[in-house]
């Protein structure tokens, strides 16, 4: 076993072997320009870049036409919300997503507040999912997008998409996803449920990094207005050259998540289940966080009561991980998903996500366990909380000295 | 957060790791921060008769930085009179301890710890009778 071990797969993942190997010759020998009509060159990469759009469909269940290409999803989820926003904002001003969505979500979002949007940002419970009745409530006559992501970065909660689709097609409003986490990772058919835009992500499904794709759907036709403008590539939506070699590595990466998915997610979901009770059947006062029912099968994300990430993540420096601790951002907030799922700030502060991914490996998982256990032992025994928590003290009964 | 090697050394071998007996009267206990910032320090001295710190210990719940600070603020009070170790302020430790900026509240936190724990043990002298100014 080799360490440091990873076991960050929600950050990003190391491209598959596979995927690099067809990727090679579109860097040297075929470097032809997709949009050069008028020589080989040129059709060779077009039609490589259409065989990646067919893979990308497939896996999402879509139409080849449908697939926009971007350097990421987070261009994606620009696009499908400043895109839709402005293209409809004759039509109405109100915007829905979750408090719980990734920061590119977050951010766009809130710019769109300063050119005259309105937005709700709907709560979650405390299994971290969306109660679409709430969502229901919250559309009204101005409302034009409705943005909910499949599956959460932090916690890997998966959204209730189906009911989510019905209603936002029943009231006529767009609904886009994204999904970053949850393509290749999680059945995911725009047709079952009812979605106008998802933004994917290269990187994330064992793919490269700088690249992305924006599924738009065509029937009923959703229009949007561009946000970069040039050579009119991607029928208008996205312009600039494609990058062949990053857009044939995603697709050979779709590829393989159509094929492996079903016998990926069983063999990751056994390898979280290890970890999990492994993790609690020899520590107490541990807690996961977000729904254990609706879940991405790599992530496992846990609260270790009195002690704190990021001192237990130099513990256990052979483990790549996050934390949800204040500690290891620039700011000293602790992270705002968990706080989301009312996961008190104390416990967002001792939170660590593992990320499991098709690389892990059982002995990786054990040794995890085995390192985890010890340092949270070790560091319970040099914590205050601890020690008082032993001595029958009740932490909330405290008044602390708020600095 | 890459770490530089004084931190890292006193995160792995913690010195003064512990506690003493909070009700001895020769003790004094400070118990700062918070759980929900994510750092609380609890510091303990013990002063003998001349008035010299001859014992410290801390437990930390925080990050690498803040356990790093108590654990350099122990070993520098051990020896040292009340006045002397009140003397240490919070810039010499994130100095010594060469913490980014995001970090220099550990430092300000283990400076805290040292008033906190000497203001308990000068209150407990009070009650116990003994003249607290001889220290």
């Amino acid at each position: 076993m080799k360490l440091p071990i990873y076991m960050d797969y929600q950050a990003t993942t190391p491209v598959d072997p596979r995927v690099l190997e067809v990727m090679v010759p579109w860097f040297t020998e075929k470097f032809g320009n997709p949009a050069s009509r008028s020589h080989p060159f040129g059709w060779e990469a077009e039609q490589a870049v259409e065989r990646a759009r067919a893979e990308i469909a497939t896996l999402i269940g879509a139409d080849p036409r449908e697939i926009v290409f971007t350097s990421g999803a987070t261009e994606s989820n620009n696009i499908a919300i400043l895109g839709i926003a402005r293209f409809h904002k004759s039509r109405g001003n109100h915007i829905i997503t979750t408090v719980i969505e990734h920061k590119a979500v977050l951010d766009t979002c809130r710019h769109l507040e300063s050119e005259g949007f309105e937005v709700t940002y709907l709560p979650v419970g405390t299994d971290g999912r969306l109660d679409p009745k709430r969502l229901a409530d919250a559309i009204n006559e101005r409302t034009i997008l409705v943005s909910v992501m499949a599956a959460n970065n932090e916690i890997g909660v998966i959204q209730p998409l189906e009911e989510i689709g019905a209603i936002c097609r029943k009231r006529q409003v767009h609904f886009h996803t994204d999904a970053a986490q949850g393509v290749g990772k999680m059945p995911l058919d725009v047709q079952a449920l009812n979605l106008d835009l998802v933004s994917i992500s290269g990187h994330k499904i064992y793919g490269p990094k700088g690249i992305g794709a924006l599924y738009v759907r065509r029937r009923p036709r959703v229009r949007l207005q561009a946000v970069m403008f040039g050579g009119g590539h991607e029928r208008g939506m996205r312009s600039g050259t494609l990058p062949t070699p990053l857009i044939v590595g995603l697709g050979a990466a779709c590829a393989i998540c159509s094929r492996e998915m079903a016998a990926e997610t069983a063999r990751i979901t056994a390898l979280r289940q290890r970890m999990q009770e492994g993790i609690m059947k020899q520590l107490t006062h541990v807690a996961i966080n977000g729904s254990t029912e609706y879940r991405l099968a790599g992530n496992l994300n846990i609260s270790f009561a009195y002690v704190e990430g990021e001192s237990l993540m130099m513990a256990i420096k052979d483990i790549a991980v996050s934390s949800g601790s204040a500690c290891t951002s620039a700011s000293l907030e602790p992270s705002y998903v968990l706080r989301a799922l009312g996961v008190n700030e104390e416990l967002a502060h001792t939170s660590i996500r593992f990320g499991l991914g098709r690389f892990t490996t059982e002995e990786e998982v054990d040794y995890a366990v085995r390192t985890v256990v010890d340092a949270v032992n070790r560091l319970r025994e040099m914590s205050p909380l601890w020690e008082m928590v032993q001595e029958g003290i009740d932490l909330d009964s405290v008044r602390w000295a708020q600095h | 957060m890459a770490y530089n090697d004084k931190v890292l050394e006193h995160y792995e071998k913690p010195r003064n790791v512990g506690s003493m007996d909070k009700n001895d009267l020769q003790v004094g206990t400070g118990m700062v921060g918070a759980p929900a910032c994510g750092d609380v320090m609890k510091l303990q001295i013990r002063v003998n008769e001349n008035g010299i710190i001859d014992d410290a210990k801390f437990k930390t719940f925080g990050c690498g930085s803040a356990i790093a600070s108590s654990s350099l603020v122990t070993e520098w009070i051990k020896g040292k009179t009340i006045d002397q170790a009140l003397s240490i302020k919070n810039k010499d430790i994130a100095e010594e301890l060469a913490l980014p900026p995001v970090k220099i509240h550990c430092s300000v936190l283990a400076e805290d710890a040292i008033r906190s724990a000497v203001e308990d043990y000068r209150k407990k002298q009070q009650k116990g009778g003994v003249d607290a100014n001889r220290v």
